[in-house]
């Protein structure tokens, strides 16, 4: 069974191009074919268009929540803890330079 | 067998830990080729440790889950044991570290058999976004068993594992519990550790367990719940004894129900299968009350804002350089990029960049913050609601079980079954999904009745369903799957 779109609000979608997909990739650093961009330009302008119903609700002067966080006792001394030996913290990457205990990566500077 | 029996058992001495996990096994090689349950078998690990157990049998007459084999969602770090979250990205990683809970389980007696597929990164709600391919539902092979913790639900559904670890961010538990018809538990927030679990949307994410009765379910909480000083959310509310809530008696406990809330969209057979589960917690002496939650319609357009917003900052760390996949490029900028945007599956790279947009500059005030808002006046809905009621009734999914197939191309379709589910993780209460029956068929599909309660009072929602299972046989019969 289809769940009911009419009873959510429906607009037209915030028109968006392939041109704005494109940056908001740039920006999340996600390498994208055009098909992708094509495709995530109609995807995402129809999921706006459905949240957008959030945008009648008169929300004046209601603090936002970003946390359901009670109290905090998170406070420790500060004192050496046992962690992760280098050569272990290093196994999982794809290009340990494990003598030296670093991770390389492609050349930043020309 | 259910928990407490493998435990009994085990600490009685009538069976071995080591028969136990080869039986265990044994079943998954079976079946599991046909469900696609479990992303690794960890069988030489699991066998060495039950054998363990079976050596020092007197340090663990005492222990909670003496021999009992567990499945771990793949999204929690289990040490030495490939966890993947189901994306190509993680596809090699071997964490150096236990996951709190998995860590509280083991010291528990448990006996970790696998790890178990869900949605990729825990993105999705039919375990279809899986770079390892779908589960499938053990009650009709060509369903969903929902999602994201699909692996967990199915393997426990068809007697893989007796109990399993699932994660919840907006219904991952409860949904797949629901349409393979066992009980699941999202638990408050901060009351399970999430030291160790794969982030998706900090604020959301609660690790909970997923078992065939709910007595079942409440001696697992009791093991994995409890402040950890490596989870700065994680809450120092001591832990009740789950299973002492367990008494069967209802008699005065107030069930609200939203009936403007679920009126629509609701399948005919869902619809009716909750009201008479409502009936028999009715009959055994609970009194049902209408409630109003005016804001939880928007829950869905909220989460949605709120949970990509979260998981485009918490999947940044993915970037070849640490751990994972790495693709080649040129200079740094196009290595990060490469490795994302091929690493990631198609509804992983959605709501990252569904996040991105909601966050950045010009739109972050009109998504992002007016969702936050809207947040606070679901929860307050809630506590007003919890001033009259000691639970909120409602189906857990406005659906049984749907084809394989039948959502994934059409995202926001695929959003829309989370209806009913996400708002728990909005306002972090704890919320538990029982099976309450099955649809006529053929197939017969399993049908999940959803309690929300207060804060930290997972207790009272474990007592209702244990009451209802004492009543009911829903949660009894194994799925009609053939075994090679």
């Amino acid at each position: 069974m289809t769940i009911v779109r009419s009873m959510l609000a429906f607009d037209m979608p915030p028109a968006l191009t392939r041109d704005d997909a494109a940056r908001i990739a740039a920006l999340a650093q996600l390498d994208l074919s055009d098909d992708e961009l094509d495709t995530l330009a109609r995807q995402l302008g129809d999921i706006l268009a459905y949240a957008e119903q959030v945008q009648q609700i008169d929300t004046t002067g209601v603090a936002p929540t970003a946390s359901i966080v009670t109290r905090h006792a998170v406070d420790r001394r500060d004192e050496l803890q046992p962690s992760l030996d280098r050569d272990t913290a290093l196994a999982n990457a794809p290009d340990p330079a494990l003598g030296a205990g670093l991770f390389k990566v492609p050349r930043v500077i020309g | 067998m259910t928990v407490r029996e493998i435990r009994d058992a085990i600490r009685s001495g009538e069976r071995s830990a080591a028969e136990i996990c080869r039986e265990t096994l044994a079943r998954i090689d079976a079946v599991n080729p046909l469900l696609n349950a479990f992303n690794t078998v960890a069988a030489e690990r699991a066998l060495a440790r039950a054998d363990a157990i079976d050596r020092d049998r007197d340090r663990h007459r005492g222990a909670p889950l003496a021999g009992v084999p567990m499945a771990i969602k793949d999204n929690i770090c289990t040490s030495g044991l490939r966890t993947t979250a189901s994306s190509r990205i993680l596809e090699h990683f071997v964490p150096p570290y236990d996951a709190t809970a998995v860590s509280r389980l083991e010291a528990a007696g448990a006996v970790v058999v696998g790890k178990t597929n869900c949605d990729e990164f825990a993105m999705g709600s039919s375990n279809e976004t899986s770079a390892f391919g779908p589960v499938r539902n053990p009650w009709a092979l060509d369903r969903s068993p929902g999602g994201t913790s699909g692996g967990s639900a199915a393997a426990v559904a068809a007697g893989l594992a007796p109990c399993a670890l699932g994660s919840d961010t907006g219904g991952s538990v409860r949904q797949p519990s629901s349409l393979c018809g066992v009980v699941g538990l999202k638990p408050t927030y901060g009351r399970v550790s999430r030291y160790g679990l794969i982030a998706h949307g900090s604020s959301l994410d609660q690790i909970g367990p997923i078992a065939r009765r709910a007595r079942d379910v409440a001696i697992v909480l009791g093991v994995v719940a409890g402040a950890d000083a490596c989870d700065s959310t994680s809450a120092p509310e001591p832990v009740p004894d789950y299973e002492a809530a367990l008494t069967g008696d209802v008699r005065g406990v107030r069930v609200g129900v939203p009936r403007a809330l679920v009126e629509q969209g609701v399948d005919p057979d869902v619809a009716s299968a909750t009201t008479a589960a409502l009936d028999v917690l009715q009959a055994r002496g609970a009194a049902i009350v209408d409630v109003d939650l005016p804001h939880a319609r928007y829950a869905t357009p909220v989460y949605y804002l709120v949970s990509t917003a979260e998981a485009s900052s918490n999947l940044a760390r993915y970037d070849g350089v640490r751990y994972g996949f790495r693709a080649t490029g040129a200079d740094l900028r196009a290595m990060y990029g490469q490795t994302r945007g091929r690493g990631f599956g198609a509804e992983v790279k959605r709501r990252i960049m569904l996040g991105t947009y909601v966050l950045s500059a010009g739109y972050y005030d009109a998504y992002y913050l007016k969702a936050q808002q809207v947040r606070t006046l679901i929860l307050r809905d809630y506590d007003r609601a919890f001033e009259r009621v000691d639970v909120v009734a409602m189906p857990t999914s406005p659906v049984p079980a749907f084809k394989l197939g039948e959502k994934i191309a059409d995202p926001l379709q695929m959003y829309l079954v989370d209806v009913f589910t996400v708002s728990a993780n909005l306002t972090g209460l704890p919320a538990i999904s029982v099976p309450c029956g099955f649809t006529p068929g053929p197939p017969r599909l399993p049908i999940g009745l959803q309690l929300t309660g207060r804060r930290f009072d997972e207790a009272m929602l474990l007592r209702l369903a244990d009451a209802y299972e004492r009543d009911t046989e829903w949660s009894t019969p194994l799925p009609p799957i053939p075994s090679r």
